[in-house]
């Protein structure tokens, strides 16, 4: 297949927030990658939620993530109703500075051949409606997998 | 084996209007359609819809997404002079087979004596394919939209890719299971999909959702189902043979939870169904074991999930499902346990779960199409969901 993964046209993506989620979204904004992790216990959690599912507790650290993500499962969706043309890489993704959690997101300018369980990511960021943005993930080249490895440790 | 044991509550009565491809239930309405249904388990029980006291939903008395069932309207518009008893099971159609166990427990608390379950659905302001792409944004699945999965099929074909990943199971075992339904549809009256289904067929067919294909969904039809459930004692004077409600149950673990629409299930749970949990309970219930099962319905929306009931019921190994399917284990003819014996949801017609209960109502009378012969027990489940996810063992009484 020659046809590169894309998202849902990114003018049509709309998500709305709450007070658990509002962080999260507004690093997005600011091309960072956050996620809650409790303050008492240190469980991570995603989608972020009002309390700990481990200790109860509503303390909340945001941590800053470096970007790294590996497919944890994956499928490539072919066309939509209206929109034939799409392909899709949708992916479910550990986040290995944020154990527990996933992120349900879409690997971007990929041949869908490349994308397979255990493939190593990176984030990015697009802008989609109403000023928001919105993590997706691209194929890491192994060396800039190393690199950003190591800028982060 | 408690077979011919003693039952606390039977289903007396099972009622259904034809099934029509979406769209083709115009121009009666949702209300109609399951009005119809009541009124056909009535009869088909030999009670009066003026006996009805009770209500058992399950969906949150949804139907579909996005219409409902409502008791207050079935009252005015049936003539049901009094109800004791109307609640839902909450969430989707995990709750179909437990819904037959919130009517038990409602006659053995005494709320209610006879009491209805019913779903209808019709699909022309959406259909089900991709129901959550059009559904208004919330936090919650804002986290879970954006990626362009847009049904549940879709979902769930993440799960299935997980499957493949761990146990090595090939789209031959999907395969089998829409080939061995429509196998069994091709002799049903009613089954919209009549026509035979090959090897050839399934993997030259479109691909939607990779790995899942056109034949790995269910079909998008309309159609209303009714069942009634009463005390043992009511059904021993009523028209049909009594089957009994053996063991029933719903819930599950916070490791299932919202499934695939959360995705955080650890390993173990991530390939599976989420019904091994109401599988011990059931089978613990009951005092039996998968070996005293007799035909197996199994919610059929995605024929992965199919596989994985199979392993958390207990059929096989967890893992092993792949090469159990495709040894011919499910077929209606020659296998081991026949599953969807009615071409299930994939091949007759999808009505949120309800044909399930239907078929193995027909089973355990001894009067179904493509009959198990000296079929006692029945297990009957609903949709790996969101929980609750739920099941049901039926047993024959004569």
């Amino acid at each position: 297949m020659s046809t590169l993964t894309t998202t849902l046209p990114p003018a049509g993506i709309q998500i709305t927030t709450d007070s658990a989620t509002e962080p999260f979204w507004q690093a997005a904004k600011e091309n960072r990658l956050v996620a809650p992790k409790c303050a008492d216990c240190g469980t991570f959690r995603l989608p972020p939620s009002p309390f700990c599912p481990t200790c109860q507790s509503q303390n909340v650290d945001w941590v800053t993530l470096s970007g790294r993500a590996t497919v944890y499962s994956f499928s490539i969706v072919q066309g939509l109703p209206g929109q034939p043309e799409l392909t899709l890489a949708a992916v479910v993704v550990d986040l290995p500075d944020a154990p527990g959690a996933r992120l349900v997101s879409n690997v971007v300018d990929a041949d869908p051949g490349a994308v397979e369980i255990g493939t190593p990511l990176t984030v990015d960021f697009i802008e989609i409606a109403d000023g928001w943005k919105l993590p997706v993930f691209r194929v890491a080249a192994v060396t800039v997998a190393v690199a950003v490895a190591g800028a982060g440790e | 084996m408690s077979a011919s044991g003693p039952f606390d509550t039977a289903i007396v009565g099972v009622g259904a209007t034809p099934y029509y491809r979406r769209g083709g239930s115009a121009p009666q309405t949702i209300t109609e359609l399951a009005g119809k249904a009541i009124i056909a388990a009535c009869e088909d029980a030999g009670l009066s819809v003026r006996d009805i006291d009770g209500f058992a939903y399950y969906s949150g008395a949804g139907a579909g997404y996005g219409q409902s069932m409502d008791t207050a309207t079935f009252m005015e518009t049936l003539g049901i002079p009094e109800v004791t008893f109307s609640a839902a099971l909450t969430s989707g159609g995990g709750g179909s087979a437990g819904s037959i166990g919130l009517a038990r427990a409602a006659i053995l608390a005494g709320d209610a004596t006879v009491v209805v379950t019913v779903m209808a659905l019709q699909q022309v302001k959406q259909r089900l394919g991709t129901v959550f792409g059009s559904v208004a944004p919330s936090p919650e699945n804002s986290f879970l939209q954006p990626s362009g999965l847009v049904g549940p099929g879709h979902l769930m074909s993440v799960l299935a890719r997980r499957h493949m990943h761990n146990y090595g199971t090939r789209r031959e075992a999907f395969a089998e299971i829409a080939l061995s339904s429509r196998e069994n549809a091709l002799t049903r009256p009613k089954a919209i999909m009549r026509t035979p289904l090959t090897l050839d067929d399934y993997f030259n067919a479109r691909m939607i959702a990779d790995p899942l294909c056109l034949f790995d969904f269910c079909l998008e039809t309309e159609g209303a189902v009714a069942v009634i459930t009463t005390s043992a004692q009511r059904a021993k004077d009523l028209r049909r043979t009594p089957v009994g409600v053996v063991a029933a149950a719903h819930g599950g673990v916070r490791e299932w939870g919202r499934a695939f629409a959360w995705y955080g299930m650890p390993d173990e749970y991530f390939a599976s169904s989420g019904h091994a949990p109401i599988a011990r309970r059931l089978y613990d219930r009951a005092g039996i074991t998968p070996d005293d099962i007799d035909v197996a319905l199994i919610y059929d929306h995605f024929t992965p999930m199919v596989l994985m009931q199979l392993e958390d019921y207990g059929f096989c190994k967890k893992g092993e499902g792949g090469p159990f399917v495709e040894s011919g284990a499910i077929r209606y003819k020659g296998g081991s346990i026949p599953v969807n014996t009615h071409g299930g949801q994939l091949s007759e017609a999808y009505i949120i779960g309800m044909t399930h209960i239907v078929e193995g109502v027909e089973q355990l009378r001894g009067t179904a199409v493509n009959q198990v012969p000296d079929a006692k027990l029945a297990l009957v489940t609903g949709g790996p969901a969101t929980l609750p996810v739920s099941g049901l063992i039926l047993g024959r009484t004569a």
